[in-house]
């Protein structure tokens, strides 16, 4: 590369780069590294001598074990019936609607402007106590009391969850189908195939790389929530990310938050490069 | 029409459940914004528009949404610059690490903000930088580099790179043909990565909440307020109030946008 050219592409990257590794890079890496401390007690880095004490009790440690399978389960619960949601309205804008589309998705994503707690907040209205179902219900007669299990409870947690992402999901799906050429369709029309055949053998696998992407967006940060566990979960509900939270706040016990935190973000990386390598595959494939 | 669509009632009827179940729970609880009544419960108690009179006398909100306002301006500023930067790096110019600065880039989006938050708290604290609204900011550009990044980068694969070559020929520097090529012929994706960014701050609350110092954001002073009911009925009161606003302002866009007659830009804000 000629100099000047080397000139230009460091005043370009430079900044770009310098403020990632400040704000970015730095803060994760000393994370980590923080994670091998073995207290709480002394200087930062003047008796660091790495152990993996904190990992030793994480590991021995049953409640965290189960908190973090926990939460991966929910993540994974969200993250299903999130894109099961919402593919059919991919399905819909993509094939049925076209021309119109975007307004269909922008009425789709009108709810996203308003602030994420608040829209938490909503369903606290319709399943709390004097919530709307609650109230139906009791004017109707069909109950004497309200149910109380219909809020802070982990079912509201995944009920919230699956609300607030399903809009969501649909954007990646609806990219990949648009970019499914409508040729192939039709030649699988004309060699016979059912509807249902051509959207099992042909729409479906040649949309996956788009479902996967959207379950995966849904996945990252619900397996890290701790807002709306602490919002809608109540003292049953909590997940993973709230221990986190609460280690680097309440009970003030840095080096095993940080060795929690290291292992969440270990699996949510490791998934990325999981399913990236995976819908790498499906280019080639397709 | 062709042989492969087919007609039918299900997909429609489904679309417009969803949408009408994704609408309910806002529009009982924006009820509440008129609800003569500090508990967010029915019965309703009446009509009444005091909440949005004593919603600007309530100083610590109007406060909150003013450091909202400017962390979310600051940062998206900071994270559109330093993106653009960015892109134009990675599609102009081949350079070893162009894998690297990728996937570091792309990192925030991977992430769950609760281990960023925590990262940016340890780090902040180690550095000895105290917490304020500077901090969120410095927090925000970097959950918002990505979707700005990526905005800009879809954009630039779309132009052709002979405008550039032509400027140079005519003898203008590499300088100038950025600024007056390359910029204006983003200029839209400048504004869609800037606008995505500062959407996306202004909502934030799962990282800012561990980087936040005595001023809280918007979303930090709505988290301390969810359990105090007394105010509730004002913050729901501003809540319809911004979004009455946002669709106004979006509603203008897509009106403008119509009267140039323009074709479609077909960048879409949030793409994996």
């Amino acid at each position: 590369m000629p100099a000047e050219s080397r000139r230009r592409l460091t005043a370009l990257l430079a900044p770009p780069a310098l403020w990632l590794g400040a704000f970015l890079v730095a803060p994760l890496l000393l994370l980590s590294a923080y994670s091998f401390r073995a207290g709480v007690g002394g200087a930062l880095f003047r008796d660091w001598v790495p152990t993996l004490e904190q990992y030793r009790i994480l590991l021995g440690t049953p409640a965290f074990l189960r908190l973090l399978a926990l939460s991966v389960g929910i993540a994974l619960l969200v993250a299903v019936l999130a894109t099961l949601f919402a593919y059919p309205v991919a399905y819909y804008l993509v094939f049925r609607v076209r021309e119109r589309a975007g307004v269909y998705i922008v009425l789709l994503l009108i709810p996203f402007w308003i602030s994420y707690l608040l829209r938490v907040m909503a369903w606290k209205v319709v399943l709390g106590e004097g919530g709307a179902v609650n109230s139906l219900l009791l004017s109707a007669g069909l109950i004497h009391e309200p149910i109380s299990a219909l809020f802070y409870s982990r079912l509201a947690v995944v009920v919230t969850l699956v609300y607030v992402w399903t809009p969501f999901v649909a954007l990646p799906i609806i990219a990949t189908l648009y970019r499914i050429d409508r040729a192939l369709l039709e030649a699988a029309a004309s060699l016979g195939a059912t509807p249902w055949q051509r959207f099992w053998r042909v729409t479906a696998p040649l949309s996956l790389p788009g479902v996967l992407a959207g379950a995966v967006m849904v996945f990252i940060p619900t397996v890290g929530e701790y807002v709306t566990p602490s919002l809608v979960g109540g003292s049953s509900g909590s997940m993973y990310g709230n221990i986190i939270f609460d280690f680097f706040g309440r009970s003030a016990n840095w080096p095993l938050g940080a060795a929690l935190a290291v292992v969440m973000l270990a699996l949510t990386l490791g998934l990325v490069g999981a399913t990236s390598r995976l819908t790498r595959l499906e280019r080639f494939i397709g | 029409m062709t042989r492969v669509s087919r007609r039918g009632w299900l997909l429609p009827s489904y679309y417009w459940a969803l949408l009408a179940l994704l609408y309910l729970p806002i529009l009982v609880l924006l009820v509440f914004a008129f609800n003569d009544g500090t508990i967010l419960a029915f019965p309703l108690r009446g009509f009444t528009l005091r909440w949005f009179t004593e919603l600007f006398a309530t100083e610590a909100l109007m406060r909150s949404l003013r450091n909202s306002v400017v962390v979310a301006a600051g940062s998206s500023l900071v994270a559109t610059t330093l993106a653009t930067c960015g892109a134009i790096a990675v599609m102009r110019f081949e350079f070893r690490g162009k894998g690297l600065f990728l996937s570091v880039a792309l990192l925030p989006l991977y992430v769950p903000f609760v281990v960023l938050g925590v990262a940016l708290l340890l780090f902040l604290s180690t550095v000895g930088l105290p917490r304020s609204l500077w901090t969120i900011a410095a927090a925000h550009t970097v959950v918002g580099f990505p979707y700005a990044l990526l905005i800009l980068v879809a954009r630039l694969v779309g132009f052709d790179r002979h405008l550039e070559e032509a400027a140079m020929n005519l003898g203008a520097t590499y300088w100038q043909t950025l600024r007056r090529v390359v910029l204006p012929l983003i200029a839209p994706a400048i504004f869609a990565g800037w606008l995505t960014a500062f959407t996306v701050s202004f909502d934030e609350f799962a990282v800012a909440n561990m980087v936040v110092g005595r001023e809280p954001t918007l979303p930090v002073y709505l988290y301390s307020q969810l359990r105090m009911t007394a105010r509730l009925p004002r913050v729901i009161a501003m809540a319809t109030l911004i979004m009455a606003i946002t669709l106004a302002i979006f509603f203008t866009l897509l009106w403008l946008h119509r009267l140039m007659a323009r074709p479609p830009a077909a960048t879409s804000p949030v793409r994996p």
